[in-house]
């Protein structure tokens, strides 16, 4: 089917089979291939993604489900050369290892922040554990949400 | 995958039209007629994608939250539309002051992106976490291939069901948010080809018998629109409590959602639900009778327990549950007794 697909601010045409899901469609026919397909069954939130400012699972999603609503994607972070608050505070606490959870984690993060679930550590586990981390970068990755939250509200 | 085709409906009347074709009237269940309704796809395209769901058309509702969507509260109760996402339901301030344990059935399931895309209508007809169900690659499971016989009997078995099971099927209805619909007596509100109607939600969900691949009463092509719950002096002084293997982002292996109406430390009213226990959404009217008029103390607590699991049977591994479900019960009447309302 034809559709079209806004990424960070981009309309692209594509032609699809309906079967396909939008971390297929961003990995395999838009080349973004930062987000990440750890389980591909909504259990482990490597894909994680923002659709209309909400963030989301981009394995269980169709693309087709998401034409003309506006898609965000870890590409879409930083600004130019310059990171993302959010990017600066995971390099700055370390909070990766081999990094194949980080784009969701971001994307995770970034959301967490801007729903007010990033008051105190506590809350920050309990809205990032549909993250999971092989690495157990856990901690940092608290760290770092703690971190970038005031930086974000200070736009 | 298979091949499906996809359509979009623009709204209510559109999508019953799509999704009642002319086989639907054959189909054995709601839940595995060739038109299904998409909504957040967090159940059906997982399912899709192990190949256990095999639709051949997926009629997109997404475009219904305008009509459907909403959440209300009124003098009468609690109105959630069907198409309203579980976030929202848990975020909403007036559920969680007055309905705290329909918010906490919602926040305490899944992950934060899982509620951001998944429905409340959808939420409910969500499919048991058997292994066996969501693996084909295993031939024998009555819930998938009716007549197959069930190689959870004597298999891995630890997660499923101690009440309402049967010698066909022995799986657990996995999820949080109808507990707390089955416990609060809530009501469905459904739509179909031949019209509207309203069913109890305790009616919603059958037990498996010997038909356990059908699960619900809904017929083939009917829309679930909205659930009211009923208002009642108990909705504020209500929790629900979760016990899990991991503490967050994790099934329930026992849950119980109670409301209590205690006057002068007395039980005017209790209601109660329990949860991953059970082959559905399932209210314990034993266990609300067992309380009725009595001091909440910790032995009526346990009495109230001892009721809920009367009838319980373990299936091997899950034997286990018995006992924890009565904790479960008993610690969350108590929490509830203790709440400031
Ligand atoms: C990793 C993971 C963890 C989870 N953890 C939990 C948990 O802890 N607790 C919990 O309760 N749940 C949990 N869930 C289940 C999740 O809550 C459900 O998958 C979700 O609520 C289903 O809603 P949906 O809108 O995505 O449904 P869909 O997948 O879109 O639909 C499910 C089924 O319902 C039908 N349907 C949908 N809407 C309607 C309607 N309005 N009328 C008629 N039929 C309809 C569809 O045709 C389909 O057959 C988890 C899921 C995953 C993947
Ligand atoms: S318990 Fe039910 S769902 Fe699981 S294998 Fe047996 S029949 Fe299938
Ligand atoms: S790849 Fe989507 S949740 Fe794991
Ligand atoms: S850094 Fe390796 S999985 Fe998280």
């Amino acid at each position: 089917m034809e559709l079209t697909l806004n990424i960070n601010g981009r309309d692209h045409r594509l032609s699809l089979d309906p079967r396909t899901t939008l971390l297929d469609a961003l990995r395999d026919h838009l080349g973004l291939t930062g987000s990440k397909k750890g389980c591909d069954q909504g259990q482990c939130g490597a894909c994680t993604v923002h659709v209309d400012g909400r963030r989301i699972l981009a394995c269980l999603t169709l693309a087709a489900a998401v034409q003309g609503r506006p898609v965000a994607t870890v590409e879409g972070l930083a600004h130019g050369d310059k990171l993302h608050p959010m990017q600066a505070a995971f390099v700055e606490h370390d909070a990766f290892q081999c990094g194949y959870c980080t784009p969701g984690q971001l994307m995770s993060a970034v959301a967490c922040v801007h729903e007010g679930h990033a008051h105190d550590r506590a809350a920050i586990r309990e809205h990032m554990s549909g993250n999971l981390c092989r690495c157990g970068a856990y901690p940092k990755i608290v760290d770092a949400i703690e971190d970038a939250a005031p930086k974000m509200e200070r736009g | 995958m298979r091949p499906f085709r996809y359509e979009h409906a623009a709204d209510r009347a559109q999508a019953l039209q799509l999704a009642n074709g002319p086989r639907e009237a054959t189909a054995s269940a709601h839940i595995t007629a060739p038109i299904q309704y998409l909504a957040g796809g967090t159940t059906l395209i997982d399912l899709m994608k192990l190949d256990v769901m095999r639709p051949e058309v997926l009629v997109d509702i997404n475009a219904l939250a305008g009509q459907h969507g909403a959440i209300r509260a009124d003098a009468s109760g609690l109105h959630l539309g069907a198409l309203a996402r579980m976030a929202d339901a848990a975020d909403d301030l007036v559920v969680r002051r007055d309905y705290p344990m329909i918010a906490q059935s919602l926040e305490l399931a899944a992950s934060p992106q899982l509620r951001n895309m998944a429905s409340l209508g959808g939420n409910v007809l969500q499919r048991t976490r058997c292994n066996y169900f969501r693996d084909p690659s295993w031939t024998a499971c009555n819930k998938r291939h009716p007549g197959s016989g069930c190689a959870a009997m004597d298999g891995v078995n630890r997660k499923l069901a101690v009440l309402g099971a049967s010698d066909h099927c022995i799986a657990n209805y996995p999820g949080d948010f109808g507990v707390a619909l089955a416990a609060l007596g809530a009501t469905v509100d459904i739509e179909g080809a031949g019209g509207r109607r309203v069913l109890a939600f305790e009616d919603l969900h059958r037990l498996p018998g010997d038909t356990p691949h059908i699960e619900t009463n809904l017929k083939p092509g009917e829309l679930i629109t909205g659930f009211t719950v009923p208002a009642g002096p108990w909705t504020r002084r209500s929790l629900y409590l979760k016990i899990r293997d991991r503490q967050s982002y994790e099934f329930a292996l026992t849950s119980a959602a109670v409301a209590l109406d205690v006057e002068g430390g007395v039980v005017r009213e209790a209601r109660i639900g329990l949860g991953g226990l059970a082959a559905k959404p399932w209210r314990s009217h034993e266990a609300e009778a067992a309380l009725k008029g009595r001091p909440l103390d910790e032995a009526a607590a346990h009495a109230a327990a001892d009721a809920a699991l009367a009838k319980a049977a373990g299936h091997g591994e899950a034997t286990f549950k018995i006992e924890l479900g009565r904790r479960t019960l008993v610690r969350a009447l108590l929490q509830a007794h203790a709440m400031e309302v």
